[in-house]
């Protein structure tokens, strides 16, 4: 995967949390994953076709996705009830959306699927490329979540 | 700018259309009805007054802009103020909202500040 590919994805993530949810996620060091396996408790995943074809997943832990839902509905949520697996889901969509204006301005034009969301510890994440995924580590006050990115440019 | 008009929310999330009343509520406007579809919009539309749309533009059933062109096309609701949301500010998507009468669009993620900018611009500030 281009290294071109992460910087958009990353970008987005931060500004779609920061304006939805007030929530300024601090991101690690990216890293390849070679499994299946997802790094959260809950995961939205959405197909990408176009100039470049793949998938991309969020996948939240419990803490920080209770915390990122409450700020987006103003209103205290302690579990992971529908509205969680919904808003994770439209995050994913909303991610997907930014980071694709950001890559058509890059001379990539990409366009997206519906966003499913899995939920359940060590759930899978297949990737529509199967793999290997770019992790992008992001850290907020209330814990972790991931943006697990496969994407390769059509040859 | 009259903060007793009664606003449509059409989205399928439910959370969205939370999400959009939370920000309606902290710049003002209280008076809010939802529907997950334009479906079930364009029957809320017929059967109450309404004065603002506000309208996610992937729906299943009826999108927000076959919701728009119907509103349009209608005699009774033709002049109803709407406002778009999209996921994406895809020309081509822009350019077909206009051509089919749309007030406004805004980009997901909007602030509530946006969303106030793009009413008072539909509105006037009266």
């Amino acid at each position: 995967m281009k290294a071109a590919f992460i910087n958009p994805f990353l970008e987005a993530t931060v500004e779609v949390l920061k304006t939805m949810a007030f929530v300024e996620p601090t991101p690690g060091k990216p890293y390849l994953k070679n499994d299946n396996v997802a790094k959260g408790d809950i995961s939205g995943i959405i197909g990408l076709t176009g100039d470049a074809r793949g998938s991309l997943a969020l996948s939240f832990s419990e803490g920080a996705i209770l915390k990122i839902v409450s700020n987006m509905l103003g209103e205290a949520i302690t579990d992971m009830n529908g509205d969680i697996k919904d808003a994770v889901g439209e995050l994913t969509n909303m991610v997907s959306g930014v980071a694709r204006k950001k890559l058509e301005a890059a001379g990539y034009s990409i366009t997206a699927a519906i966003p499913t969301v899995v939920s359940g510890r060590n759930h899978s994440i297949l990737h529509v490329m199967g793999g290997p995924s770019i992790i992008i580590p992001f850290n907020t006050d209330s814990g972790a979540f991931v943006v697990d990115v496969c994407l390769a440019r059509k040859e | 700018m009259d903060k007793n008009i009664k606003i449509l929310i059409v989205d399928d999330f439910a959370t969205m259309r939370k999400v959009i009343r939370n920000i309606l509520k902290q710049i003002g406007f209280e008076n809010i009805v939802e529907a997950e579809d334009g479906a079930i919009a364009l029957r809320a539309l017929k059967s109450q007054q309404i004065d603002f749309v506000i309208a996610d533009w992937n729906m299943p059933n009826m999108t927000g802009l076959e919701l728009l062109k119907a509103v349009r096309a209608d005699a009774d609701l033709a002049k109803t103020p709407f406002l778009m949301v999209t996921a994406e500010a895809l020309q081509e998507n822009v350019i077909a909202a206009v051509k089919a009468g749309v007030n406004n669009y805004i980009v997901k993620p909007f602030t509530a500040e946006t969303l106030n900018e793009k009413i008072v611009k539909i509105l006037g500030t009266d």
